[in-house]
């Protein structure tokens, strides 16, 4: 389990980096939002043999680790942590497409290796964005972004306690199964099937959680509105932000400029 | 200021599973009293609290808070009233920073931000408190999280506190720390507690509750000092009432204190 409690840690982590004081945390957390997903979309909308003109996109995490101040080795180990899963959503492209696309010296590469790659750049990339904007914002601001901009408040209170209490009852889950893997002296315990008690015990517990802290609200004059306190504004930094980044996003999922740079170079014809 | 009275009378709450929780209890609190409510697990200490906030509504009886009884309309007021401290602070502390859930209450009674600000600081500093303002709650320790726990109550201006379980998990040293804390509100207060010495310094009158009754109600120190009332509710003597297992003297000094 001590697995699991230290993810938690490093979340916590995550959130401590939020916490920062460099002018990019400074920043309206809307145009931080409005930003990561202009990018996300200009990431994804691409072809899927689309490799190149991927790698230009790189910049902005570059540029957001720095000013940030945040830690590069953490977020390579948290986006390294994803990559077997974008592998394992590419994997078989090779396989099935064995159509020759590009050939390097003696090698021949087919589409299907070009499209897993494609696959893993643009896990890399969205991965890290994601990340990113977290490290720089905070989860808290950004579900209030989200909520400035329209979305339904439900859902962001949602997502809100979904992450107050992510700590609370993975701690508790951790706790249960140390207690289980404790009795069960390096057998399987009763295997499986204690396994389903646990959890249903946990998602009980849960509920009665749920309801205290319905209690502790309405004991504080809840009374279905959630109101929290306007902290930053929509300002100019933040419309140059979004319309800069935006800009560059835009352009660069138009215009290859990876092989536009290329043919500056060699002087052959794009 | 007859609002801060509460009243019970003739209480009965049943569960919707048939349990009695609550059979017939009657006690007045009048303002700036400290009332301990004693008794063993499931002796129904809890399901009375949740009565004094409205909570969870009488089967039967009534209670009053000040001039008020429990109404749709005068539940809001009520719950201004009365302060409720939770056992568990994870359960209190629900919003991503320290100030915001002290901030929770005031924003929800509609308060201006100026007020808002000023009640959040003033509560912070009364728990002592205010360099955990912009902490998320994961990041306290136990005793930080119950005094902010505390705060968040207190920035409602409540006339009453009431507190379940108020040093349930703190080390010695937070736990004295709170009980100073405790000492110097003015407010009517009414706790709950196992910690029996707690109640022996901090609460001049306490009630027995057993079976969901009031077994007795009265001066603490009568009520540690009748042995058959105590093991009959499942209760002990408060250890510093009774024999010191060193020298095996009791402190009858403390008693003759008070």
């Amino acid at each position: 389990m001590a697995s699991i409690e230290g993810t938690i840690l490093d979340f916590k982590r995550l959130d401590q980096l939020a916490t920062g004081g460099t002018s990019l945390h400074k920043i309206d957390a809307r145009a931080k939002v409005l930003v990561t997903i202009v990018f996300l979309l200009s990431v994804v909308s691409f072809d899927r043999y689309a490799l190149t003109a991927l790698f230009p996109f790189f910049l902005y995490p570059t540029v957001v680790l720095a000013l940030g101040n945040l830690p590069v080795d953490y977020f390579v180990k948290k986006v390294a942590l994803f990559l077997p899963f974008a592998l394992a959503v590419g994997m078989l492209n090779p396989l099935f497409d064995r159509e020759m696309m590009v050939r390097l010296g003696p090698f021949d590469i087919s589409g299907g290796w070009v499209s897993c790659a494609s696959i893993v750049v643009r896990a890399i990339l969205t991965i890290s964005a994601a990340l990113l904007l977290v490290g720089v914002t905070g989860f808290p601001e950004i579900c209030r972004a989200l909520e400035r901009l329209g979305v339904p408040q439900t859902f962001a209170v949602q997502l809100l306690f979904l992450y107050r209490y992510i700590f609370v009852l993975t701690e508790e889950g951790a706790r249960s199964s140390r207690a289980r893997e404790l009795r069960s002296f390096g057998g399987k315990g009763l295997g499986i099937k204690s396994f389903g008690s646990l959890v249903g015990h946990l998602l009980l517990r849960t509920w009665m959680r749920a309801d205290r802290i319905h209690m502790a609200m309405l004991a504080r004059g809840f009374t279905g509105e959630f109101r929290a306190r306007q902290t930053s504004r929509f300002g100019g930094r933040e419309l140059l932000f979004l319309l800069g980044w935006s800009t560059l996003f835009i352009v660069l999922r138009l215009r290859n400029v990876s092989r536009l740079l290329g043919s500056l170079v060699t002087g052959a014809p794009p | 200021m007859s609002h801060h009275l509460v009243e019970a009378e003739n209480l009965r709450y049943v569960y919707p599973d048939g349990t009695v929780a609550l059979r017939d209890v009657s006690f007045r609190i009048t303002h700036g009293e400290s009332v301990a409510v004693i008794g063993a697990n499931g002796a129904g200490k809890s399901t009375l609290l949740l009565h004094l906030n409205g909570y969870l509504a009488p089967t039967a009886g009534e209670v009053r808070i000040g001039d008020l009884s429990f109404t749709r309309k005068t539940l809001p007021e009520i719950r201004r009233r009365v302060g409720m401290v939770f056992q568990d602070p994870d359960d209190q502390l629900f919003m991503p920073t320290v100030y915001e859930d002290v901030a929770f209450g005031p924003i929800n009674l509609g308060l201006s931000a100026a007020e808002v600000e000023a009640r959040v600081q003033e509560a912070l500093e009364r728990v002592g408190a205010e360099h955990l303002r912009e902490r998320p709650p994961y990041r306290l320790s136990g005793g930080e999280k119950k005094r902010v726990a505390i705060a968040t109550v207190l920035s409602m201006a409540p006339d009453i506190l009431v507190m379940d379980e108020p040093t349930n998990g703190l080390d010695p040293f937070a736990r004295r720390r709170l009980m100073e804390l405790l000492k110097d509100f003015r407010h009517t207060k009414i706790f709950t507690s196992h910690d029996l010495d707690m109640v022996l310094e901090l609460c001049e009158r306490t009630i027995v509750l057993h079976d969901g009754e009031i077994r007795a109600d009265g001066p603490t120190l009568d009520i540690f000092r009748d042995d058959g009332l105590l093991a009959g509710c499942r209760l002990e003597k408060p250890l510093s009432m009774q024999e010191c297992p060193v020298c095996g003297s009791s402190s009858q000094q403390k008693e003759r204190e008070g």
